[in-house]
């Protein structure tokens, strides 16, 4: 490191160092708390939704006031506000929740650390991503006060209904280019990071498989998200300049002609969106599986079982996951022809999926396991995401599809994968790293509950609406009794609603647990959890450019209960493999 | 190159986080070409779209591209294709400490960007003399078959876009030019002409598609 690139790091303002900063772990952290935010401000949406779920038409006690005539006229949901709250729900909680934790949270405070690099290979692109990212979520949000309400055509913003909603789906199309924007900067910066900052010694092999994971995600990111821009400007373009894209001729609206020049496709849309928001899936699930591979190899003190295998197979996922999507269009008509094609990738891409499942399986088997809270997350991930995943091949088949197709059924197999699956993982991450991003340990006690809790009520919210989907109630529904078939499966309605606000008690546990550990959780030296990988080499937390001395790899990631030595660990940055070089303090492991 | 030669020129910064301006280099260059990448997927997006309503309305896009000024075309082809052979001479001659030359080059380049411009302005003033405009404002007398108005609307969009991009093209050349002038680029490091210079020849790429995609079929 040269001299004059230290000198200018002391004393920094604070609007440098907490606010504009370029560093990785502040903008890690940054993205992290945003995301955060976010997720709890999509869930409540989903909380307020669920009122109108339970008890159609009634009217909702307390914050039926709040929220104003426009929203809530004497305090019953409009229909159009239910609309508002689910297209927001997916969208906040898929762009401004999910990914922006996972891949800007996670990704950027652990995988320079892991890779032994002292930051992102460009800190001021990092930088100029976050804010991309915030401006763009709050505006998003900020659409909820225009003329009309938010974007209200579902998270999917299938046009020609989108390019004729009221104001908010404009301000949508905005916050989306610059979320996209936020991403693609962003992943430009983890491949370059990834390929050119890795430590000395860090072969592709001895990568831990989180890096791998993010590596892939970044590639989806980087290849999918254009065409959405692409898809988003077009659509900003019927909205704004009376071009007709995605509005065919003679669309009458409300018994009237609509004056638009017409000859589009809406089904364009559905195509360049799923070109992006397949991937996007993967997106979701691959940092998530990253995590479970770190807690679990470092829960079950044991090698990760067919490491390589995970890695062929997350690579092999990434490529597959770009020609699988028009499954979410069987019943577009877009022909048999197509939809055989689009079945079979469907099939091949659900087998690697099921290789990185009964690897992290078969690495539970033997091994001494620590059930600590981030273990238990990533425990209860395997599970959940095999229910989330399973119940997709309905889905994929042309045949059942056509009967599942937008029932609750689809809710609830996609929930599975990213509620109890990748929240799950990305809780397991919070429980695992906050001690190096903070120096203290969460409450233990207080995890156990937040984890027990959560299991249990999310199961409550989803495992139902398997039942309801397959009673054919469709999603969407602003009255789910509206027809017969859906008041047999009413009563579950009202045990989703009450599983979804047991989960949002059970969520006021972590935050509780999150500022009080803050403040008084137990001090922990650089490796609490005896773990092998490179950033446990930092201290906690990490000082400006990470490591106190150069690092070097001298072996592959997951060493744990090397025969003959003496510690139960052999991290990759110990010469002798034989666990730490100081004694480990009190309040570790 | 020896060393006596090369000192005394000036050599790029080297962030804390590199290990040497050989892998700082080669980093920025890998970026570089991923965000290329996105550019030519963002454009992929609109040639699906072009290729979607050319097969929905053949007859219409046929039509429609043969009111387009052939010549006009033509002309901005040349025009941005020697915009990207003086783009390159600017970093072989600073490459080989040749300054001036360099500098030369550079302002050829915004002069042929600003060619460029101008040829296009000419062109949408006569579209919107004639009316040949996107979507609901399309009042052309000379084509009126379905799928006219979505021509234009492709039309308008993808030149439009690409315009943007000249813009952009154009003002990192100015910066880069303005670095040129200061003696920011030697043999010793060029990396940041190169860059500027791979963004150039996209833009320009781009228009190698739409230039047949429009114009010609």
């Amino acid at each position: 490191m040269s001299d004059h690139a230290h000198a200018e790091h002391h004393e920094m303002p604070f609007w440098r160092k907490y606010i504009f900063s370029v560093d990785h772990k502040v903008i890690g952290i940054q993205y992290a708390v945003s995301a955060l935010v976010f997720l709890l401000v999509g869930f409540s949406l989903m909380m307020i939704m669920r009122w109108q779920l339970a008890y159609p038409g009634q009217p909702l006690p307390i914050l039926g006031k709040i929220l104003g005539d426009t929203a809530m006229p004497g305090g019953v949901m409009a229909p159009e506000f239910y609309n508002q709250l689910g297209a927001m729900h997916g969208t906040i909680m898929v762009f401004m929740g999910v990914v922006p934790l996972a891949v800007g949270g996670f990704g950027n405070f652990v995988t320079p650390l892991q890779i032994g690099a002292p930051d992102m290979a460009f800190p001021r692109l990092n930088m100029i991503s976050y804010w991309a990212f915030l401006p763009g979520g709050l505006i998003m949000l900020a659409s909820f006060f225009v003329q009309g309400g938010a974007a209200q055509s579902g998270w999917t913003s299938y046009p020609p209904l989108s390019d004729i909603a009221p104001a908010g789906q404009t301000i949508w199309c905005f916050g989306m280019v610059l979320l996209i924007t936020s991403s693609l900067l962003g992943s430009i910066n983890f491949i370059v990071t990834i390929v050119q900052l890795r430590a000395k010694g860090l072969t592709y092999w001895r990568l831990p498989f989180f890096v791998h994971a993010q590596l892939v995600t970044a590639f989806l990111l980087l290849l999918a998200f254009p065409p959405l821009e692409a898809a988003t400007v077009l659509q900003l373009m019927d909205r704004l300049a009376g071009t007709s894209f995605f509005l065919p001729s003679g669309l009458v609206v409300s018994g009237e002609q609509l004056k638009i020049a017409g000859g589009g496709n809406p089904l364009l849309w559905q195509h360049l969106f799923w070109f992006l928001a397949h991937p996007e899936v993967y997106v979701l699930i691959l940092p998530a599986m990253g995590i479970v591979a770190e807690v679990i190899a470092n829960n079950t003190r044991k090698p990760l079982w067919g490491y390589r295998l995970l890695v062929y197979s997350v690579v092999f996922v990434g490529f597959m996951s770009f020609v699988v999507w028009a499954h979410h269009m069987f019943m577009t008509g877009m022909g048999t022809t197509m939809s055989t094609f689009f079945q079979t990738t469907t099939m091949i891409i659900s087998v690697p999926s099921v290789i990185i499942l009964t690897c992290f399986i078969m690495s539970l088997y033997g091994g001494a396991i620590r059930f600590t809270t981030p273990m238990l997350f990533a425990t209860a991930f395997l599970p959940m995401f095999a229910i989330g995943g399973l119940t997709g091949l309905p889905l994929g088949l042309t045949a059942s599809d056509i009967y599942l197709h937008d029932t609750f059924y689809v809710i609830a197999h996609f929930h599975y994968v990213v509620a109890p699956g990748t929240l799950f993982a990305l809780f397991a991450g919070i429980y695992y790293w906050y001690p190096k991003a903070t120096g203290r340990k969460l409450n233990e006690t207080l995890g156990k509950i937040h984890f027990w809790a959560s299991f249990v009520a999310i199961n409550f919210v989803f495992m139902p609406m398997f039942f309801q989907g397959m009673a054919g109630l469709s999603r969407r529904l602003y009255d789910p009794t509206i027809y017969a078939h859906g008041r047999g499966v009413q009563a579950l309605n009202v045990v989703i609603s009450w599983g979804a606000w047991g989960l949002g008690l059970a969520q006021l546990v972590f935050i509780v647990n999150f500022f009080l550990s803050l403040k008084s959780g137990a001090r922990v030296a650089e490796n609490p959890w005896n773990a092998t990988t490179l950033e446990w080499a930092t201290p906690s937390p990490p000082g400006h450019g990470n490591f106190l001395t150069e690092p070097v790899v001298y072996r592959e990631p997951y060493e744990y209960s090397v025969p003959g030595k003496a510690n139960d660990f052999s991290p990759q940055f110990s010469p002798e493999g034989d666990g730490p070089a100081r004694p480990q303090p009190r309040g570790g492991a | 190159m020896s060393h006596e030669a090369a000192q005394g020129l000036p050599e790029g910064i080297l962030a804390h986080h590199f290990s040497s301006l050989e892998r700082q280099n080669e980093a920025m260059r890998l970026g570089m070409w991923l965000f290329l990448a996105t550019e030519i997927l963002l454009f992929a997006g609109l040639f699906t779209g072009y290729a979607v309503y050319r097969f929905q309305f053949p007859l219409a896009f046929a039509e429609c591209s043969r009111h387009l000024e052939i010549a006009l075309g033509t002309l901005n082809t040349i025009v941005l294709i020697t915009s990207s052979f003086t783009v390159a001479l600017a970093i072989h001659f600073a490459r080989t400490d040749r300054r001036r030359a360099a500098v030369i080059c550079l302002v050829l380049t915004i002069g042929f960007a600003l060619a460029f411009l101008g040829i296009k302005a000419v062109e949408y003033t006569a579209h919107f003399h004639e009316r040949s405009l996107p979507g609901k404002y399309y009042a052309f007398e000379g084509v009126k078959i379905l799928g006219a108005a979505m021509f234009f609307t492709m039309y308008f969009l993808m030149t439009g876009l690409h315009g943007v991009h000249v813009v952009a093209g154009m003002s990192v050349l100015s910066w880069l030019l303005w670095r040129t002038l200061q003696g920011r680029y030697s043999s010793r490091y060029y990396t940041g002409l190169e860059m500027g210079g791979l963004y150039w020849h996209l833009v320009d790429l781009v228009w190698i598609f739409l230039y047949p995609l429009l114009y010609l079929i």
